[in-house]
């Protein structure tokens, strides 16, 4: 009798087990365990974790936000779009908006500093790509994610937006230079 | 009308005429919208291979939804409603339960279907099939999701049903086979993440007709992945349960321990339906004790119950072997297994490509922190083309080479193609799947239209590599295509114009199924099976090694808090 037929014996849950099969089964479990544990890990001695900080806000709330800082610390602009190049000091709050279909405004950052970085999207859901780091958070209209990053090398880095948002999708790409 | 029984006089199974019919009509639907899927698959590919990029920025995204709901919902349930009839009336040769509540389920599914395919192809609905607010698709595309899905419902009612009359009419003695109990497992999955969908979508299609001001983006993506995510988890246990059919089907392999197996699918139902959480884990809003808490389902039981799976089939195929005397070695059992039989490769393919592939890269994506590493890159797509396509595709293709005899009583036409077609299907969806993530482990983008961000003011530039994954990705989507076409035109062909084969003897009263009297004495020991047991420790030091690469690559970047 196989498994599409009803089981031979009975009383099937009385059959001992097969010795390599419990091992494994063992083996598997101790697994399991392992893998839970390295998350826990993680959160205590790891560099990388998302931030849980996040708050409901508005659209206009978050633009006026972003709009205040760029008055504040922009230093050049970039472009014949004239995208204001954003240079805050190390440790503040940084805002930057997705919206159809750009990342504004251009941050500067310093290598080694952190920064309480602010995401928030204006219309549809963005993600936030950073490359060539490759990490990738996802955006959402009316939440203000805040994370705490700190930029370990200086290059140029793009943030390609990676959540579909239509037809200019693949041209929203922003930038940060971290000097 | 009163109710016929056929007999197969190939396979000795017994098949109520109604639910024969129910069968053959999803498993034809399903076709139908697999080869709409596939036709999309090709847009798809040949846009996505950078140096073809073949369609516009809008048909691609329109091709791309259509893709997604075509091969996602609607072939995979479609069949997985043909499996469901067969593993309750068939496997217990009992009748259906109300053929007529089955065929208007039939009904409001192909209904739907097509009101849904239509909206997509009118344009104005590219919203993926995960339809994401606050992007709007017409009114027709949600509804006609809601169609579809209440009428897989009802088959899913019309399958229990058929569970309690055999209970009821004492068409069989004992429990239910184990495979039986695997689709039972899933229709039980599938009621949870119907009551989902209806949860998110009834209230998404009343927005989208203007009776709703706004929906929660958050709440949106926490409640449709309680659906999507526990839809997958139907496929698996529908497509273990074909494991666990095909190899008894072609051994008579007898489940290791029917306890285990049983216990794993159970772990299934019991774990799996907090899931949505690992669709969450780059998102702000949701806290990172309910993403750990909730990826790991209390320590990975269900990950677990797929490892147990995966060596309890092939398992049960070498014990099966071994009694044969194939017993030389660690894998005379495997290398003399019938590598001809399409639906034995094709089952096997399924399983080793469903475990290393996606098996891993779903672990290592399910874990909080590297996830970051690839959400929303193409890795993601990569991972489930290795579950939904090697995993649930290909072992329904492998079921179907069985059933074209059986259930549509003709013969397979091209038997050599069939031989080659698993390898084929298989093995260049193998290549697609890994160049996949290693797109996305470079940080490609899923649904994306162009790697070179045509119109962008600052365009990004891959790294070469990145192109030539994408490029790969390109060739190996292209034989998959032939080959998942291949497989199209020859089941089609074989029910068009197959030889027909002798029906069998149609009686009016089913035969009951009954036990073989229990042997005397002890049962004869069933042989060990040190052969699966490398294969697992293989896998599962892949499996270590990837996973910690995973944490160092992580290790190097940016600290985030
Ligand atoms: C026959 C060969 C197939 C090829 C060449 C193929 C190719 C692809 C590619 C390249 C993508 C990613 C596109 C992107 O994100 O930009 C994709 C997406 C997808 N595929 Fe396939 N696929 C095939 C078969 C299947 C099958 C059989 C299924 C399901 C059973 C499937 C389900 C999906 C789904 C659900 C998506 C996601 C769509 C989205 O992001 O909205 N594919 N496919
Ligand atoms: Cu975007
Ligand atoms: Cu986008």
């Amino acid at each position: 009798m196989s498994a599409i037929s009803p089981p031979a014996e009975r009383v099937w849950w009385k059959a001992p087990l097969d010795k390599l099969e419990l091992t494994w089964i063992a083996i598997a479990f101790v697994w399991s365990l392992v893998m839970f544990g390295m998350m826990v890990y993680w959160h205590i001695y790891g560099n990388q974790n998302l931030a849980n900080e996040t708050y409901k806000t508005t659209k206009e709330m978050f633009a006026a936000k972003t709009q205040a800082m760029v008055d504040k610390y922009t230093v050049r602009t970039e472009t014949d779009q004239q995208i204001p190049v954003v240079k805050p000091p190390a440790g503040s709050d940084v805002y930057l908006i997705g919206r159809l279909w750009a990342w504004w405004p251009i941050l500067e950052l310093e290598k080694g500093k952190q920064y309480k970085l602010h995401l928030s999207a204006m219309d549809y859901m963005h993600g936030f790509s950073l490359q060539p780091q490759n990490i990738n958070i996802q955006v959402h209209p009316n939440y203000e994610h805040v994370l705490k990053i700190s930029p370990n090398q200086s290059g140029t880095y793009s943030i390609v937006c990676n959540e579909y948002c239509g037809i200019g999708h693949h041209t929203m790409v922003g930038r940060i230079y971290v000097k | 009308m009163a109710t016929t029984y056929r007999i197969c006089p190939r396979s000795g199974l017994q098949f109520d005429t109604d639910a024969e019919k129910l069968m053959r009509w999803n498993a034809v639907a399903g076709v139908l919208a697999l080869l709409v899927g596939g036709i999309m698959a090709l847009g798809v590919i040949l846009t996505r291979w950078p140096a073809v990029h073949l369609l516009p920025a809008d048909q691609f995204y329109m091709v791309l939804t259509a893709h997604g709901v075509d091969m996602l919902l609607f072939w995979i349930i479609f069949f997985e409603m043909a499996v469901l009839y067969f593993a309750s009336s068939t496997l217990l040769h009992c009748r259906l339960a109300t053929p007529k509540i089955a065929w208007l389920g039939f009904w409001l599914m192909a209904i739907g279907a097509v009101m849904t395919n239509v909206a997509i192809f009118q344009g104005e609905s590219s919203v993926m099939f995960t339809s994401y607010v606050p992007m709007q698709a017409k009114p027709h595309f949600y509804l006609g999701l809601i169609l579809f899905a209440v009428g897989a419902l009802l088959g899913c009612f019309v399958f229990l049903g058929t569970l309690v009359v055999a209970k009821a009419e004492k068409t069989y003695e004992g429990s239910i086979p184990l495979v039986t109990f695997g689709a039972l497992t899933a229709a039980i999955i599938a009621i949870f993440t119907i009551a989902s969908g209806a949860v998110i979508l009834i209230p998404t299609f009343l927005w989208s007709v203007g009776y709703i001001r706004e929906i929660d983006t958050i709440m949106y993506r926490v409640v449709w992945w309680a659906m999507g995510h526990s839809s997958q988890q139907i496929n698996v246990s529908a497509h273990v349960a074909i494991w666990y059919a095909i190899a008894a089907i072609v051994f008579g392999a007898k489940p290791m321990s029917e306890k285990v197996s049983r216990t794993a699918f159970l772990l299934y139902i019991l774990f799996l339906q907090l899931a949505s959480a690992h669709h969450l884990l780059s998102d702000p809003g949701v806290g990172s004790e309910w993403k750990v808490v909730n990826t790991s389902y209390f320590m990975y039981f269900a990950v677990l119950a797929s490892m147990i799976h995966g060596m309890t089939v092939p398992g049960a195929i070498e014990q099966a072997q071994r009694a044969k005397g194939f017993n030389k070695g660690l894998f005379e059992w495997l290398r003399k297994a019938p590598w001809g039989n399409p639906a034995f490769s094709a089952m096997f393919l399924s399983l080793i490509g469903f475990g290393f592939l996606g098996g891993i890269s779903g672990v290592m994506m399910g874990t909080e922190q590297l996830n970051l590493l690839i959400h929303n890159t193409i890795y993601v797509p990569g991972h489930f083309h290795a579950t939904v396509v090697i995993g649930t595709t290909l072992a329904f293709m492998g079921l179907t080479y069985f059933l074209v005899p059986v259930l549509f009583k003709r013969e397979v036409l091209f038997p050599g193609f069939a031989k080659l077609q698993p390898y084929l299907f298989g093995l260049s969806m193998y290549v697609m799947a890994l160049v996949m993530m290693g797109a996305g482990t470079l940080g490609v983008s899923r649904r994306h239209w162009d790697m070179a961000f045509a119109g962008s003011p600052f365009a990004y530039e891959w790294p070469g590599a990145a192109y030539l994954m994408m490029g790969l990705t390109g060739i190996s989507g292209v034989v998959a295509v032939i080959g998942g076409g291949g497989w199209i035109l020859q089941i089609v062909f074989s029910l068009l114009f197959g030889k027909k084969l002798d029906e069998g003897e149609t009686r009016s009263t089913p035969v009951p199924l009954t036990l073989p009297a229990p042997a005397g004495g002890q049962a004869a020991h069933a042989p060990s099976t040190p052969g699966t047991m490398v294969l697992a420790l293989i896998f599962l030091t892949s499996f270590i090694l990837y996973y910690f690469v995973n944490w160092k690559y992580l290790s190097s970047l940016w600290g985030l808090a």
